[in-house]
């Protein structure tokens, strides 16, 4: 049996959790809502984390667009995602949700932010 | 007509002055040289900001800095006129708590009486809380000198820069002298970073590093100046008991006492500590905790109540010329031929920065037999920049018709519209400086309230961006870009390693 | 007040002004226009949005949307909403003044490039955010040298404009946006060299040290403080010290780390400028005014939300306030003012730092915001006058507490002019 505690990542809340690993099963305690249960035992079998960035955008109101993982990826993805958005530029009109990355470590790399185009005089 | 070149080293107070008063004549080519991207950032820039009344020099000791503080003081009065400089002429209170601070006070009244300083006199006890209810209770009298006068020093160097390339001087920045040439005993010129610059004339104003020039030169292997750092604390404008005359303590032989002051821009400051620094630093502007605490005891014997330390805004330091024997070093040389030295120029140089400029001129003139020929088309004037703080709501409306820019505000702390951050970039341009982040904060205040720039840094650096038309990246805060690129910068190298 | 001269400049009137495009701002501007009030919505800057759309990170809306959002997904949607309610709003639009007339007239001056106007209101809901606390507030002496930047500068330059600030970085301070930024910068390919904190503990929630230092194994000194910055063009190093109790440095324990940016993240304080200028009572625990269950301030018919009441931990809760604010105002105009009341004073009791809102009426339903003053483990936070009580296994002052009050909890108060939020130990 193994005591842990955590801290949930899920929220800005931060529940403070006790987490009790027996054998294969895994008790969550401290956490506020069912979430908290979820991230302890992604977290003790495989920690996952979301990675965000910006990118560089041409002909947009905004210089860049930011982009997220759409769901999170294990921790040592995270570097090979990085490097790959350093190889990209983009071109406006972004919405958000567009897929800037598609099937990257079992996810898409989606923009989250909107940036119009300006049409140059 | 014979043209005369004149480089004059160095854009702090002394060198400007010198500039402005020679753009006066004909059949000068006056060039001023600076080593910073931009005039003022020298001694000029961080100290206590006052136009001292003349009352604290010795007549004996010190003759010269007596008569030329006296002289400056008078005609810092026209000057602030004819170059729209802000300034304030509250007078000032030299404060004394015991009877060796009160002898000491006396004393200066006899300098006063032998410097022809006019009005000072002694306060009593009650006389000081009447005209100052500022001041600590504790204090005993004061010697009084209604001259004292206060200005800022960091927009009044670009102003008179402004004024003299007006009439014709030319500003290099960025420009470091590495070597005066001289042959067969006479100057031939400066050798610079930029390359070789011919002058006739070389006036050596360059602050802390004046004695280097000055041994580039042949003259003077003596003469050493000492760093002499002064700490200050900034206040925000809105604490309460700020003084409406300029406070201090009675002098001790290393400074003039530390100051409260309410600065022309309506905050509280207090200082400076007087720490002598080791001959290599020069350039040590850095504030240190024991200076900071020494202010704040030294500002609690003056300040009836003095402002907690939340409401701080800004600590600096800056350091000041000290040379031998406290003597400015004035002085045209015939061997070599054409070199001037202004040196040395420690405290009431601010103040004596006119009266230095023209005492300059009568060397140059009595020395190399200039004849001096006023220019007919003169002019003295220079208009301050626009400024809608202050201004009545239906005065701001009226520059928000005629310029929308004066309706977007840049620095919310202290109200600076794009108008102005506009103005401030032009007339960098126009003198030859860099434009720089602190170059526009000096001259508009953008970055100067309670945020300190946190909200309208990026915002001058973006103007700045488009109107120099450089990537963000590359706009310069002080001394350095503002990023050391794009974003993904460190990941290009990265993989172009591998 | 200086006065306005000859010529009179354009006058506007409106039930509602909403003073800043936050988060805050804008859900109370979209809830006045729901309740049918004629709202003007003013930003000083270009684009509505404030913060979120510099933060390219998760964890917005999750209780507001019951979504996990980025800052600039989360604030896209509200300013949707806010285009779909139609509500009036002008950008690059600054507050230069507020004059508080009479009980139902208040004036908001502003200075736009379209010109100067005098815009009159029945109530004011200011929502204009917080500023970052800079070097000169937090005791660090030094060079005054460039490669200084406060958090929410670097995330501006980095998250909106795509510009790095530097490749080896110094956070001060261990607030949320400084840790947030810690890892931004180690994303980016920078080495983020130490995180230094001079108190005991975080400032910043527990989820950002796991996920922004520790992920990417960048050092926590806690206990720490940078006594120095050294740098003659640009910062070069800093000097680090360990502090005692009394978060005095101890002296000897100095060592250098070699770093060419320094990102200070030394907390929030809320932007209450021009209420402090017509004399709204202030809470120096949360720096902002002292409040009503509405967010009333002192003044009559002005309302507060969001971080210029109180520093958030959570968009969601800016968003919440905002809304109450709303509420308050639609009540004050169809009213003619707020009904007079015997206020229940909320109280701090141990262990809390501070409370919002200050006063409660006890009638309806109403959400306290705390901070504990010290982290503590196995507690209860209790309100003992109205039989609360909830069980914690650790709270921190870097994490708010939240509690909602229903009309039922006051039906058998212990008390009627008080009510005590405090921290008991479990035994």
């Amino acid at each position: 049996m193994k005591e842990l505690e955590l801290y949930c990542i899920m929220c800005p809340a931060s529940c403070t959790l006790r987490v009790i690993v027996k054998d294969r099963e895994i008790q969550v305690y401290g956490n506020q809502c069912p979430r908290g249960v979820e991230y302890a035992k992604q977290e003790v079998l495989e920690p996952r984390r979301h990675v965000m960035s910006v990118v560089r955008v041409k002909n947009g109101d905004m210089p860049t667009v930011s982009v997220v993982t759409r769901s999170p990826v294990p921790k040592d993805c995270i570097w090979r995602i990085m490097e790959q958005l350093a190889k990209i530029e983009l071109e406006a009109p972004v919405e958000i949700g567009d897929v800037v990355i598609r099937d990257i470590c079992g996810t898409d790399i989606i923009a989250t932010r909107r940036v119009k185009r300006i049409e140059l005089l | 007509m014979n043209v005369l070149k004149i480089v004059v080293i160095g854009s702090g107070v002394v060198g400007a002055s010198i500039a402005r008063v020679l753009s006066r004549y004909q059949g000068l080519e006056v060039i001023v040289l600076e080593r910073e991207p931009d005039v003022g950032w020298g001694v000029s820039k961080a100290n206590t900001s006052i136009i001292h009344p003349g009352h604290e020099e010795d007549p004996d000791q010190h003759p010269l800095r007596a008569k030329l503080c006296v002289r400056g003081n008078m005609l810092w009065r026209q000057w602030v006129r004819e170059l729209s400089i802000l300034s304030t002429w509250p007078g000032e209170l030299m404060l004394y708590t015991n009877t060796a601070e009160e002898k000491e006070a006396r004393k200066y009244l006899e300098y006063a009486k032998r410097n022809s300083v006019p009005g000072v006199r002694i306060l009593d006890k009650n006389e000081v809380q009447a005209v100052e209810p500022a001041v600590n209770p504790g204090v005993e009298g004061a010697l009084y000198a209604p001259t004292a006068g206060l200005i800022s020093p960091f927009e009044a160097v670009p102003a008179i820069i402004e004024n003299a390339v007006d009439n014709g001087v030319k500003l290099l920045v960025e420009t470091e002298v590495r070597n005066i040439r001289i042959s067969s005993g006479r100057v031939l010129g400066v050798e610079t970073n930029k390359g070789f610059i011919q002058a006739d004339i070389v006036v050596n104003a360059a602050g802390l590093h004046a004695d280097t020039i000055s041994h580039m030169a042949g003259v003077e292997p003596e003469f050493k100046i000492t760093p002499r750092k002064g700490e200050y604390i900034l206040f925000d404008e809105t604490v309460e008991s700020k003084p409406r005359i300029i406070l201090h303590t009675t002098p001790t032989p290393k400074t003039k006492g530390v100051y409260a002051i309410t600065t022309v821009h309506g905050n509280l400051m207090i200082g400076p500590t007087a720490e002598d620094m080791p001959y290599e630093f020069k350039e040590d502007t850095s504030t240190s905790r024991e200076g900071i605490e020494y202010i704040y005891r030294e500002a609690a014997r003056i300040l009836k109540n003095p402002p907690p330390k939340n409401r701080v805004i800004r600590v600096f330091a800056g350091v000041r010329p000290e040379p031998p024997g406290g003597h400015w070093l004035i002085k045209a040389y015939s061997d070599p031929w054409g070199f001037v030295n202004v040196a040395g120029i420690r405290s009431p140089g601010l103040t004596a920065a006119p009266a230095i400029a023209e005492y300059v001129l009568d060397l140059i003139r009595e020395t190399y037999d200039v004849k001096l020929v006023e220019k007919q088309k003169w002019n003295p004037y220079r208009r301050d920049i626009t400024r809608i703080k202050n201004k009545r709501l239906d005065e701001i409306d009226e520059l928000v018709k005629s310029n929308p820019n004066y309706g977007e505000i840049i620095c919310y702390c202290k109200m600076v519209s794009k108008a102005e951050v506009l103005e401030a970039i032009e007339r960098i341009k126009k003198i030859g400086a860099r434009v720089t982040v602190d170059g526009v904060k000096f001259r508009v205040y953008t970055g100067f309230g309670k945020c300190q720039g946190s909200f309208c840094r990026w915002r001058v650096a973006n103007i700045i961006s488009m109107e120099l038309g450089i990537p963000l990246q590359e706009v310069v805060v002080k001394h350095s870009p503002y990023g050391i690129g794009d974003v993904k910068k460190l990941w290009r190298e990265k993989v172009s390693v591998q | 007040m200086e006065g306005k001269g000859e010529c009179a400049v354009k006058t506007l009137y409106y039930d509602t002004v909403v003073i800043g495009g936050g988060p805050a701002g804008i859900a109370a501007a979209i809830k006045t226009r729901e309740k049918g009030l004629k709202t003007l919505l003013i930003e000083n800057r270009d684009v509505l949005g404030g913060i979120p759309l510099q933060c390219i990170h998760p964890g917005f809306g999750i209780h507001y949307y019951k979504q996990d959002l980025t800052g600039t997904e989360f604030i896209t949607r509200l300013l949707d909403k806010l285009v779909e309610s139609k509500t009036e709003y002008l950008t690059k639009t600054y507050v230069h003044s507020i004059e508080y007339i009479d009980y139902n007239d208040k004036v908001v001056n502003v200075i736009s490039p379209s010109g100067v106007l005098e815009v009159h209101a029945e109530t004011i809901i200011y929502a204009t955010g917080a500023r970052e606390r800079h070097i000169f507030e937090i005791g660090v002496y030094g060079d005054r040298v460039d490669g200084v930047y406060t958090a929410g500068e670097a995330q501006t330059l980095m998250d909106i404009f795509g510009v790095l600030p530097g490749r080896e970085v110094v956070v001060i301070g261990s607030g949320d946006v400084g840790l947030i930024m810690a890892r931004r910068f180690a994303l980016e390919g920078a080495r983020v060299k130490a995180v230094v904190e001079i108190l005991p503990y975080p400032g910043g929630l527990m989820r950002n040290v796991v996920q922004c230092l520790r992920d990417y194994d960048i050092p926590l000194l806690l206990g720490h403080t940078v006594v120095k910055i050294i740098g003659k063009k640009r910062v070069e190093k800093v000097i680090v010290a360990k502090v005692d109790e009394n978060l005095k440095i101890i002296p000897g324990t100095e060592f250098e780390i070699p770093c060419d940016t320094v990102i200070v993240s030394a907390g929030l304080r809320p932007n209450i400028d021009l209420l402090e200028k017509i004399g709204v009572v202030i809470d120096p625990a949360t720096g902002g005014p002292v409040v009503n269950e509405y967010l009333e301030t002192s003044k009559p018919g002005i309302f507060v939300a969001g971080n210029a009441l109180v520093i958030n931990d959570l968009v969601d809760y800016a968003v919440e306030q905002g809304e109450r604010a709303a509420e308050g105002a639609h009540k004050f105009v169809e009213n003619n003012g707020l009904p007079s009341e015997k206020w229940i004073r909320v109280v701090k009791g141990r262990n809390i730092r501070l409370i919002v809102p200050h006063y409660i009426s006890g009638k309806r339903e109403v959400v306290l915001y705390a901070r504990v003053s010290q982290p503590e483990k196995n507690v209860y936070i209790e309100i003992p006058e109205v039989n609360y009580r909830v069980f914690s296994y650790g709270v921190r002052p870097s994490e708010m507490i939240r509690i909602k009050l229903k009309p039922e909890h006051f039906k058998k108060m212990s008390s009627d002019d008080k009510i005590t939020i405090q921290v008991t130990p479990r035994q």
